[in-house]
């Protein structure tokens, strides 16, 4: 059992305390944006943000989430990072990033929470920022463009 | 490919009010079903490939399995060519397993093979030339002028004095209309789509979490499984004491099924701390006395010795005549595909109905299977194609082999269930693309020039005890185990063959690229040492050999081109070139790297590729990206051990995978002027591995005959 927010709303779970809070999102609210990937926060598809942070959902029980406040994929315009979220959504249109697109929910979160603290990373930074989150497809080189391009663009606005 | 004006069984219908509705479907492909087409084609409803809502929207049904080769956009550029619509307007829909979605080649409908555009450029087409002739039909009737006055342009029919409907108008009047027998295509010099830099229709649901993967389904009282396979493969179940489990809050079963113990919940976590509670007593047999050094010595040991030809030499005894000879023995090992959405299915058994959600390669194979799992006839039983996170090969099972499990597992427990494998059950879980050795004799006249070429392979059989097995095994000769070496393109005097198939407990599989995925490294590191052996440059040695293949020798010379092929190297950095032909399509790749920390490190990839006619040329540069990302894993790192029949890997930190500071910089050149589109999704993957190796030779002088490098390499 633990209360948490979620997307602005308080969420009272009453499932087991380990649950990661990537299957409490999943099963319980049904917020299947967030992915599941490896259950041991090595690939980054499960990537959300508690307290505007990236974590790895998949490896964090709802009892260390107690009072705090996760956004996932389908909160993460209607928060306050609303403008970098659109920036990097539209990058990543543009760009034509995805391919199979499972693992481009974690992709996002990871890259948001990027340029909230950088506003022009280098390739250097987007490695140490994206290193966490696997694509099979091999999307790598243009997420890499389309970081750049939001950033671009953020800075821009 | 087949004559378009043979395919006139077309059937309009208009059982969506107001919609126009297309689809015909083929008789004459079942002759090619030799697999598994269980199905008599027979006409279709409700839909096939068209729907045009009275609001203009324009829906495709797309056939095959959208798994990130993008072909919920490549396909309906394909109808939308002739159909002259509004591209904004258009939508796609992934079908159902349903015998008119089969595929036009291979008789059952699968994605595989890199086929899913060039066996529907004709098809898709034609499809959108009828719908455009019905709907200007419905314009002409409406107008009382004659069809030729009216024509069609971006989602209107347009008639004398400038009159205009919308298709969304005319759809339903166009739906009352018979289906032309028979349409003319466009000349692809008037193609307006097929050929532009399209972006993917799929991307906004991607980037806002609403796109549904298979694992993404929900329904009410939907339980969720996760099985307990065994730990080696080809196990038995011995005992079980399931106390533990139920005592674990959220479960509600465990069944034993013929692949394991399956424990199921209220939802994934209880499910996964139940089978972590259960007890389980396996009789391991045989399989538990495989480890992958004893196999490799036992292949290459048996690689000494002659085994079934799959291809003769012109002159047997060639060999006695050469002045020297040169022998390499290589190794590769099992790869597993590891799509980043684990395997799942759901399924959910009403009465004598069910109905499936699986994001599969395989719809016309596992459908089938699926029914006869659940006990129901197949009409009773609907599939339906969920996206898929990825699959590489792993979704198209021969055997159906999680279908079958969660249709077995939905049946014995009579609630809607969905069976999650972990990733340790998928990296675990068999299906590999198999571990091979090749033995390489060449002999060498005193110039240093090929006389005679002996070539063994010895590894397990993909298709064998497979129902693909009387289509693709000859003499025993599997041929996706000699591909990429029997049918080289090089002009090898005395090329000769052979291939050992292994039966082991170890299920295999095909992963993306195939045979192609380790006779490539073979046969162009092989091109790489005969060349230095020659003392002549690797990119005149192989141009002297491709004389007579100018398809192959065209993209050599691109990518020598484009990549500065011969000009200064940044210190420290070198390069390697390979060319594989494979899917009808040709690729040449130059790799520049350095040695980082005892590591390769691959900096930049240069990419030629010929695919025959380009339809989209935005995909198809992110497919070679994505080819060479998955080759480059492969070729790093990648690696499936067995050590007293466990796999030794788990998950991503011991069976790693290429991340974003390990992608190179890759860039794609495009050969201009193809007719029809060829194979696109796979053949970008073959030469990773071998252009790497080369380079690696450039820079070191030390020849890397096994994978992956991170074993292989050591400075």
């Amino acid at each position: 059992m633990a209360k948490f927010f979620v997307n602005g709303d308080l969420v009272d779970f009453r499932g087991a305390p380990d649950t990661p809070l990537l299957w409490a999102l999943r099963d319980q609210l049904n917020l299947t944006g967030t992915k599941f990937g490896c259950g041991m926060a090595q690939c980054g598809a499960c990537t959300v943000h508690l307290d505007t942070v990236p974590i790895r959902s998949c490896v964090t029980p709802v009892s260390a989430i107690e009072g705090k406040r996760v956004v996932t994929i389908e909160g993460i315009a209607h928060t306050s990072q609303a403008k970098a979220a659109n920036a990097v959504r539209a990058a990543w249109v543009d760009k034509d990033v995805v391919q199979c697109g499972y693992c481009q929910s974690g992709q996002i979160m990871s890259a948001i929470a990027l340029l909230q603290k950088n506003k022009s990373p280098s390739d250097a930074d987007i490695d140490s920022a994206m290193s966490g989150n696997i694509c099979r497809c091999g999307t790598y080189q243009r997420i890499r463009e389309a970081i750049h391009s939001a950033a671009a663009s953020l800075r821009k606005a | 490919m087949r004559n378009p004006a043979r395919r006139k069984f077309l059937k309009a219908s208009a059982a969506l009010a107001g919609t126009l509705v297309i689809g015909f479907w083929l008789p004459e492909a079942s002759r090619n079903a030799r697999a598994q087409a269980p199905q008599a084609p027979k006409p279709i409803a409700p839909n096939a490939f068209l729907r045009i809502g009275p609001d203009g929207s324009v829906t495709v049904m797309v056939k095959h399995l959208e798994f990130g080769q993008g072909v919920t956009t490549s396909l309906p550029m394909l109808l939308c060519e002739e159909l002259e619509c509004d591209w904004t307007k258009v939508r796609y829909e992934l079908a159902p397993a349903a015998p008119e979605y089969a595929h036009t080649a291979f008789g059952v409908q699968m994605t595989g093979g890199s086929s899913s555009v060039w066996n529907s450029y004709d098809q898709l087409r034609t499809a959108g030339a009828q719908g455009r002739t019905m709907l200007l039909a419905a314009a002409a009737s409406q107008w009382k002028v004659p069809v030729s006055e009216v024509r069609a342009q971006n989602g209107f029919a347009i008639g004398p004095g400038g009159r205009k409907l919308s298709y969304g108008q005319l759809s339903a009047a166009a739906a009352k209309l018979p289906a032309p027998e028979a349409v003319t295509l466009k000349d692809p010099k008037d193609f307006t789509l097929i050929g532009k830099p399209t972006r993917r229709i799929d991307s906004a649901e991607k980037t806002d979490g609403r796109a549904r993967f298979g694992l993404d389904v929900q329904r009410k009282d939907l339980h969720v499984a996760v099985i307990a396979r065994p730990p080696v493969f080809g196990a038995l179940l011995k005992a079980m004491n399931p106390d533990k489990v139920k005592a674990v809050p959220g479960v509600t079963h465990v069944v034993e099924l013929v692949s394991g113990v399956a424990v199921v919940g209220t939802n994934f976590w209880s499910a996964k701390k139940g089978r972590d509670a259960l007890e389980v007593d396996w009789d391991l047999g045989p399989g538990a006395k495989l480890d992958s050094p004893a196999l490799f010595t036992a292949f290459s040991e048996a690689a000494k010795a002659p085994g079934p030809l799959a291809r003769k030499a012109a002159n047997p005894e060639a060999m006695k005549a050469a002045a020297k000879t040169l022998v390499a023995e290589y190794q590769v090992p099992y790869l597993a595909h590891a799509p980043m959405e684990p395997l799942n299915c759901t399924v959910e058994v009403q009465g004598d109905r069910a109905e499936i959600w699986v994001g599969s390669q395989f719809q016309g194979v596992d459908h089938p299977a699926a029914a006869k799992a659940l006990g129901l006839p197949l009409e009773n039983v609907r599939l339906n194609t969920m996206l898929a996170g990825g699959g590489f090969g792993r979704r198209a099972n021969p055997v159906s082999d999680y279908v079958v499990e969660a249709c077995e597992l939905a049946r014995k427990v009579k609630v809607p269930v969905k069976v999650i494998w972990t990733r340790e059950d998928d990296i675990r879980g068999g299906f590999y693309r198999p571990m091979y050795v090749h033995r390489a004799e060449v002999g060498l006249d005193a110039r240093n020039k090929v006389i005679a070429w002996n070539h063994a392979i010895v590894g397990p059989s993909i298709l064998q005890g497979t129902p693909f097995e009387s289509m693709l095994v000859k003499d025993g000769i599997d041929s996706t185990s000699v591909e990429g070496v029997a049918d080289t393109p090089y002009a090898i005097p005395n090329l000769q063959v052979t291939l050992q198939s292994k039966s082991l407990d170890v299920p295999v599989l095909w992963w993306r690229s195939v045979g192609n995925s380790h006779t490539a490294f073979v046969m162009e590191t092989m091109m790489d040492e005969l060349a230095a052996a020659a003392g002549e440059d690797p990119v005149a040695y192989r141009r002297a050999l491709l004389a007579g293949k100018p398809r192959v020798l065209n993209t050599l010379e691109l990518v020598a081109a484009k990549a500065g092929w011969g000009s200064p190297v940044p210190a420290g950095r070198a390069r390697g070139v390979a060319v594989h032909e494979s899917f009808n399509s040709v690729c040449a790749q130059v790799a520049e790297v350095s040695l980082v920390k005892g590591e390769v490190k691959v900096h930049k990839i240069v990419a030629a590729f010929d695919c025959g006619r380009v339809v989209n040329p935005m995909t198809v540069e992110a497919q070679l990206q994505g080819a060479i990302a998955f080759g480059l894993s492969a070729a790093l790192f990648g690696k499936i051990t067995l050590k007293d029949g466990r796999v030794e890997q788990s998950n991503f930190h011991d069976y790693r995978v290429l991340r974003m500071n390990e992608m190179p910089l890759v860039e794609v050149h495009l050969v201009p002027g193809g007719d029809k589109p060829t194979g696109v999704g796979e053949p970008g993957v073959p030469p990773v591995a071998p252009a790497v190796a080369n380079a690696v030779f450039a820079l070191t002088g030390k020849r890397v005959r096994s994978l992956p490098f991170a074993d292989s390499v050591r400075t």
